[in-house]
């Protein structure tokens, strides 16, 4: 593993020569093949004890908005990361730490071995792409992509001919090569979005960031645009954080995502695995469509209760109250099932049928179940009884929302 | 270790770099400060300074430690500055709400009511905004003399109440006010008139303050027009007078009595910009301009 | 519709009244009396139609004087005052403490008389025989020869002309450069800055193209508005500009209208024709410029 600090002009002339040999292999639909064994430099990310304060607006109000609060974390090399929360998590405030944009009030971020708390922006080689894009609007598509190689002095300095490959370079990893001559305003949101990573990705960062990157397109361009992400991420292995409050989007290109609420960090792992095993009720309840079913429950001598029904054997926990999360998923129709529920509709979606009840000990106002649609006949009169999976449900501190880790 | 040093020399640099460029641009923003303050310095510096100890420094004092009221009573008593002051607010309240009520009416009839001919006129109207006034002080000039207005407040207020580029800036504010108000008024029964009154001004009134503001401002400056068309003094606005002062003022020449003066006639401004101070900025980046 | 049709030209009575009566009729008026040869403003007759009151200003020495006063002071003041401007925008948009500070102090000219306060930097500026005044101290002090700049030789007259007129338009100019300043995305800064983009390119490749409309506004206007200079040139030496070789175009005018030698609107007409198709000159050219130059 090479890391960064040993030298920089050594590593942009191994990404040079990469590129040309890549050029061979240019695949008939244009894209570049990056193989995986050949030299990719990536970078390995540690975050350590992070945090960053801001003074507080209202300045009798006294203390601090803690936006990042205590964040440690290793990203590893040449993976795509989703940085995951509602909004104003601080999701955005830890993008801009790793850019140098602001710095950290304590804590240090390393890339590779090198400690790069405190160095500025520029040094760092990052690529960052905005959630608005920041497309020059005077300058071509063409203008905008090489304006970051206009920036290099010195022997790092290419000529213009190089400046223009590596332009048409990354400007075909994207797919806009036939755009390279207009304006950004004539440009649809989602060739604005192609136009913003290549100008990212043409200085060959060590490190891609992407805030919010399809908040701003159309439905049916963000399932696109997601899929592109994960294409030039594994052709380029450029190591990738992306930040989005979108659970699905972030579940569903991510190598690893880090859930985030008000500053702290909640969970880091696969997406599947963190779904499979959320750490706390915070994380259970933002990760799934349809979200996750919550009521208030006890346990009382080996067994869950949820009002007075007994719904699953339980061991390792003393009696206590406790708050019950169920997955749509977890249930299961059955005549003598356990657990009883007021229906209120079926709702008919093709393959699933999603059955809307309702419960006097639910947090929320109605429950969802998925069931499969051919049992869909198996539901009359206005009760419906289930049976309920162990592995979908989950168990939380009532007060403090900490899983209870329970054989269930 | 050696790219740690490396690392560490670019952040100090970077540091370095971004501290002395804050000094000097603080510094840089102070002087241009000074400049514009000293002006007002002096003249509030000089106005306190006696006659005699005035005219005794040949090399003029920064500072004064025996401030004195005396200029201030000359200013009242040897010119008719009060009289001068008068004027201009009776000049500047007249202008002010002819110049709101026309300007006012001709919006709303272009941004809200139908006739015919209206994108004709109007285009008409906004041609008119390229019009220097200095072309028209000319006719005006004769026709109030003619009229036998010179010396009157009606010859100074006629020609200063019209602004074309005000109607076009109501205009485009009344026009944003959605029409289901109006429709809404409408159905109610409510009469053009009532809407305007009722709903539109009150709906536009950050806008209308702007203009009258800006109006107040342009009105309590103006100094050609009213050159033109008074010689007594019993007519002067508060440029005239200073210009009377200087010339013919006290008898001799009393700069502090003078600068006494100027800051009788600048502290209303101030005092209107200190209090209005985010609405003035706002309005003038939106309509104003000088210069 | 007919009724809503009487309604409307009601709403427009007023300012059709005084528009027409003060202002399309004059610019019309105007016209004729430029035209109009040997006018006499106590018979109001004239005795014949002709260009004879062009000639003659073209070929008054002091319309030639003011015409030169004018565009030396619009070709110093107007570059100058755009460029300090812009200048000390980028540094108050720079900055975070003291900002708004800044900025009021900034803007007090704009709200002064201007008269008055001319008043204060004649006083500044003179030299006379009882003192020889603040600034005077100033050059002294480094070295320099005292100079009466109100009643001394040209060039020191024209340069606290410059400095006036400087001083009064910068608020406006200051505040429309911010504003336009603080209205480009930040992002963008951020992603220059990402890319390591240096100070003087972010200027030159980022800043000046997001403000070039504002920019060209500020020199359209500004040239405009310097070609009407009068009033500071009074405030600084009097209502006898014509003595004190400071007039200007407006002031010759205003003059040939009223004043010491006034009473010949036809000549003031000739005058105030030249000076709009200057203006209008200077205008388009400004126009044509800004089409190349503006990004938008």
């Amino acid at each position: 593993m090479r890391d960064f600090g040993v030298n920089s002009e050594i590593w942009v002339e191994i990404q040079r020569k990469n590129n040309y040999n890549n050029k061979k292999e240019i695949a008939p639909g244009g894209f570049v093949n990056v193989k995986k064994e050949t030299v990719m430099i990536r970078m390995k990310v540690v975050l350590s004890n992070l945090t960053k304060k801001f003074p507080n607006r209202d300045k009798k109000a006294g203390a601090d908005v803690v936006a990042v609060n205590g964040f440690s974390f290793e990203i590893p090399d040449g993976k795509l990361v989703g940085l995951l929360g509602p909004s104003g998590c601080g999701k955005s405030t830890t993008l801009h730490l790793l850019s140098g944009l602001q710095k950290p009030t304590s804590g240090k971020i390393y890339f590779g071995d090198d400690d790069v708390t405190n160095l500025p922006p520029e040094h760092r080689g990052v690529g960052l792409v905005f959630q608005n894009y920041a497309l020059y609007p005077h300058l071509t598509v063409m203008q905008n992509i090489v304006f970051p190689l206009e920036n290099q002095k010195g022997k790092d300095r290419l000529t213009k001919e190089q400046m223009r490959e590596k332009a048409y370079e990354a400007a075909k990893l994207v797919q806009i090569e036939e755009l390279m001559e207009r304006k950004p305003s004539e440009l649809s949101g989602g060739q604005q979005q192609r136009v913003a990573i290549a100008r990212a990705l043409v200085k060959m960062p060590k490190i891609l960031l992407l805030d919010e990157p399809l908040s701003n397109l159309d439905a049916r361009l963000r399932l696109q645009t997601r899929e592109e992400i994960r294409r030039i991420q594994r052709e380029t292995g450029i190591t990738t954080v992306f930040v989005t409050h979108d659970q699905e989007e972030a579940m569903s290109i991510s190598d690893l995502i880090i859930v985030m609420k008000e500053g702290v960090v909640q969970q880091i792992g696969e997406p599947q695995s963190v779904y499979d095993d959320p750490s706390n009720l915070f994380v259970a309840k933002f990760l799934g469509t349809p979200p996750i079913n919550v009521f208030e429950g006890t346990v009382r001598g080996g067994k869950l209760y949820i009002g007075e029904e007994a719904v699953l054997e339980v061991t390792g926990i003393s009696d206590r109250d406790v708050a019950v999360a169920i997955r749509p998923e977890g249930f299961v129709l059955a005549e003598t099932g356990a657990f009883r529920l007021d229906l209120t509709r079926v709702e008919v979606m093709g393959r699933d049928v999603s059955v809307v009840s309702t419960h006097p000990f639910s947090e929320n106002e109605t429950i969802r179940s998925i069931i499969r649609a051919e049992n869909m006949s198996e539901i009359r009169g206005t009760t419906v009884r289930f049976d309920l999976i162990p592995q979908k449900v989950f168990v939380f501190d009532k007060e403090t929302g900490a899983r209870i880790r329970t054989d269930l | 270790m050696k790219k740690r040093t490396d690392f560490e020399k670019i952040e100090r640099t970077a540091d370095v770099r971004k501290k002395v460029l804050t000094s000097v641009t603080y510094v840089l923003l102070g002087l241009w400060g000074i400049m514009v303050l000293f002006p007002f310095y002096w003249m509030l510096l000089t106005s306190v300074k006696s006659y005699g100890a005035y005219n005794a420094e040949y090399i003029p004092k920064l500072f004064t430690l025996t401030p004195t009221l005396e200029n201030y009573i000359s200013a009242f008593t040897e010119v008719p500055l009060l009289d001068y002051f008068v004027n201009t607010v009776i000049f500047t309240v007249i202008t002010t709400a002819l110049m709101l009520i026309v300007t006012v009416f001709a919006a709303f009839a272009f941004a809200r009511l139908q006739f015919r001919g209206k994108d004709l006129l109007f285009t008409l109207f906004l041609a008119l905004m390229m019009i220097p006034s200095e072309l028209v002080v000319i006719t005006n000039y004769v026709t109030v003399t003619n009229l036998e207005l010179r010396n009157t407040f009606a010859g100074l207020i006629l020609p200063s109440v019209t602004s074309v580029f005000y109607i076009y800036l109501l205009k485009e504010n009344f026009s944003q006010v959605p029409n289901e108000l109006y429709y809404a008024a409408k159905v109610d029964g409510t009469s053009d008139l009532k809407y305007l009154f009722k709903v539109l001004i009150p709906i536009t009134k950050p806008t209308i303050i702007t203009v009258t503001i800006l109006k107040v401002i342009e009105c309590w400056n103006s100094y050609v027009w009213p050159r033109l068309v008074t010689d007594e003094q019993s007519h002067f606005l508060v440029s005239n007078g200073i210009q009377a002062i200087r010339e013919s003022g006290f008898g001799r020449e009393n700069i502090p009595a003078m600068m006494a003066a100027v800051v009788v006639i600048s502290v209303p401004l101030i005092a209107l910009f200190l209090i209005f101070r985010k609405k003035i900025m706002e309005g003038v980046s939106r309509g104003g301009t000088k210069g | 519709m007919e009724e809503k049709n009487y309604k409307a030209w009601l709403y427009l009575l007023p300012a059709l009244l005084f528009l027409g009566a003060f202002m399309v009729y004059p610019l019309i008026d105007v016209f004729i009396y430029s035209l109009e040869e040997g006018y006499n403003f106590a018979s109001q007759s004239f005795s014949g139609i002709g260009t004879y009151n062009y000639s003659y200003i073209l070929h008054d020495t002091f319309f030639l004087q003011a015409v030169k006063n004018t565009f030396i002071l619009v070709f110093i003041t107007v570059p100058l005052s755009t460029g300090i401007a812009l200048l000390i925008s980028l540094g108050l948009n720079s900055i975070k403490k003291l900002r708004e500070l800044f900025q009021t102090v900034y803007f007090l000219p704009y709200v002064t008389n201007t008269l008055a306060v001319g008043l204060v930097f004649m006083i500044l500026f003179q030299k006379t025989p009882y003192s020889d005044g603040f600034v005077n101290l100033i050059i002294q002090f480094f070295g320099g020869e005292a100079i009466d700049f109100i009643d001394g030789p040209y060039w020191a007259k024209m340069f606290v002309l410059c400095f006036y007129t400087i001083w009064v338009v910068m608020p406006f100019k200051i505040l429309i450069l911010t504003s336009a300043l603080a209205s480009v995305n930040g992002d963008y800064y951020k992603a220059a800055k990402v890319d390591g983009t240096s100070r003087f390119r972010i200027f030159t490749k980022i800043t000046l193209p997001m403000i070039s409309p504002s920019l060209f506004y500020l020199v359209i206007t500004g040239f405009i508005g310097a070609f009407k200079a009068y009033s500071d040139a009074v405030a600084l030496f009097g209502t006898d500009l014509n003595a004190a070789e400071m007039n200007t175009i407006v002031g010759y005018v205003y003059d040939m209208l009223y004043g010491d030698s006034g009473g010949y609107p036809s000549y003031a007409s000739a005058a105030a024709i030249v000076l709009f198709a200057i203006v209008l000159t200077i205008t388009v050219i400004n126009l044509m410029v800004s089409k190349k130059h503006v990004h938008y």
